[in-house]
C-alpha cells in the first residue's frame, strides 16, 4: 500500500508566526547560528492501489484543494514516501520498487490545478 | 429577499467545537427575529431567511481554522444559498469558514505576535451598505438627529487613523448605551465590540487587497491598534453583493446592557453589536 507525502509551507512572502516563535526560542538557547525557522506541514497519505502517476496527480489535486489553502500556503512537494527516504512505508516501498523519483507533480501540473491556484490568488 | 409574513428566520449553524452559537441565536432574538438552530451534519437549511456561522474552534482548528467545517454537509447548502443572495454572516471561526469556502476572499493566519488575544476592540464600520451593516448608517442618522450637532463622546476617536498606535482610544472613546461614536472626519460609525482569537491575521494577495480597498469591500477596520497583524487593519470584509460578510470580532457579545464592553457611561453597557443584527432585519423585511 503506497504512501504519498504532501508537504505544505506558509507562503514565503507571508509572516510565519510559528516559525518566528521557534526561532526566538532557539536564539534564547544561545543558538546564534540559527537565523530563521519556518514551520510547515507534512501529510502522509495512504492509498489503495498501484503507486502510479495517476494517483500522484489525484493527491496533488487534493493537496491544492484541501490540504493547503493556496491563499496562505504553498504545496511544496507531492511524492511517494521513499522517494526521499522518509515516511511510514519508505522501507517497504523501496523493497517492492514502489518508489518514484518523478517530482513533476510537485508543481500543479494539471490545467485544473493551475486554474485553481490562479483563482485562489485572485 | 423579502419575507412574506412573520418574523424573519435566521439559522445559526452549530459545528463540533462551535462556542458562540447560542450567543448568536440570542442576538438574533433580541432584534425580534426567530433563531433557528441548524446542524452541520445535515443538508437542511429548514427554510431560513439568513444564516450565521458562529465563532468557536470547529474541529479543534485542525488542518486550518475553519477548513474542515467548510466541508461540512450543510456548508454545501450555505454556499448555494449565499450565491443565490441569502444573507450569510461569519463571526470569527465563521469568518475563517467563509474564506475556506471561497465565499470571501483572503485568509486568516495565526496572530503575528503568536498570542491569543481577548480585548474590547474599537472598529470603524467602513461599509454600511451590506445586509449586515446598514443598521449602523441608520443608527448614526438617528443619533445625529438626536444630538443635533452630533459632537458626541467619540469625536476624539477620529484623531487616530487606521493603524495608528497608542492608547488614547482604549477607554476614553467608548460609546454610550445604544449609541455609538462616529468619526468626525468621515462620518463612518465607530464601534467597540469584543475580539478574541488566536488566528485572526487577515491576509490576501496584493491584487485582492487592492480590489477590496478599491471596491469598498472592507466592511470593518481595526482602530487604535492592529491586534493581530491583519493587512490594512482589516477586521472584516464583504462580498461585492453585500450579502456575505465575515469579521473576526464578536458583535454577538455586545448586544445586551450588562454583558457588553465597558463604556464611558457604565461598566459592560456596550451594545454596539446590536445594529449589525438589526441591519439584517431591515434587509429581510419588505420596505
Amino acid at each position: 500500500m503506497p504512501t504519498i507525502v504532501v508537504e505544505v509551507m506558509p507562503k514565503a512572502e507571508l509572516l510565519d508566526p510559528q516559525g518566528k516563535a521557534v526561532a526566538g526560542a532557539l536564539s534564547r538557547q544561545g543558538r546564534s547560528e540559527i537565523t530563521g525557522v519556518r514551520v510547515g506541514k507534512r501529510f502522509e497519505i495512504e492509498v489503495a492501489g498501484p503507486a502510479d502517476d495517476a494517483i500522484l496527480a489525484e493527491v496533488a489535486a487534493l493537496a491544492d484543494e484541501l490540504l493547503a489553502n493556496l491563499v496562505i500556503e504553498d504545496v511544496i512537494s507531492v511524492h511517494f514516501a521513499g522517494a526521499d527516504g522518509f515516511g511510514l512505508d519508505a522501507a517497504a516501498d523501496f523493497a517492492s520498487g514502489n518508489v518514484t523519483t518523478d517530482t513533476s507533480f510537485d508543481e500543479a501540473s494539471t490545467p485544473e490545478a493551475q486554474a485553481e491556484i490562479r483563482e485562489g490568488l485572485s | 429577499m423579502g419575507v412574506a409574513s412573520g418574523a424573519p428566520r435566521v439559522g445559526v449553524v452549530t459545528f463540533p467545537g462551535s462556542l458562540d452559537d447560542r450567543d448568536a441565536a440570542r442576538a438574533v432574538r433580541l432584534v425580534g427575529a426567530t433563531a433557528v438552530p441548524l446542524w452541520h451534519g445535515t443538508h437542511d437549511l429548514e427554510g431560513v431567511d439568513a444564516i450565521i456561522l458562529p465563532g468557536g474552534f470547529s474541529y479543534g482548528d485542525y488542518l486550518r481554522a475553519g477548513a474542515i467545517a467548510s466541508l461540512s454537509p450543510i456548508m454545501a447548502e450555505v454556499v448555494t444559498a449565499a450565491e443565490a443572495g441569502m444573507p450569510v454572516l461569519g463571526i470569527c471561526n465563521g469568518f475563517q469558514m467563509l474564506t475556506e469556502a471561497h465565499l470571501l476572499p483572503g485568509g486568516l493566519i495565526r496572530n503575528d505576535h503568536g498570542n491569543f488575544i481577548c480585548r474590547d476592540q474599537r472598529l470603524r464600520v467602513e461599509n454600511t451598505s451590506t445586509a449586515w451593516t446598514s443598521g449602523y448608517a441608520a443608527a448614526a442618522r438617528d443619533r445625529a438627529a438626536l444630538a443635533g450637532t452630533g459632537d458626541g463622546p467619540g469625536g476624539s476617536g477620529a484623531a487616530g487613523g487606521p493603524g495608528a498606535s497608542g492608547t488614547a482610544g482604549r477607554s476614553g472613546t467608548a460609546s454610550a448605551t445604544g449609541d455609538f461614536a462616529s468619526s468626525a472626519a468621515s462620518g463612518a460609525p465607530e464601534i467597540t465590540i469584543p475580539l478574541k482569537n488566536g488566528e485572526g491575521g487577515y491576509i490576501a494577495s496584493a491584487e485582492t487587497i487592492a480590489r477590496l480597498e478599491g471596491e469598498g469591500l472592507v466592511a470593518f477596520r481595526y482602530l487604535d491598534v492592529n491586534p493581530n497583524g491583519s493587512m490594512n487593519d482589516i477586521a472584516g470584509v464583504t462580498n461585492a453583493r453585500g450579502n456575505v460578510v465575515g469579521l473576526m470580532p464578536h458583535p454577538e457579545h455586545a448586544v445586551e446592557p450588562g454583558f457588553g464592553p465597558d463604556t464611558a457611561l457604565a461598566m459592560r453597557s456596550g451594545i454596539d453589536g446590536l445594529p449589525l443584527f438589526a441591519s439584517l432585519l431591515a434587509s429581510l423585511l419588505p420596505a
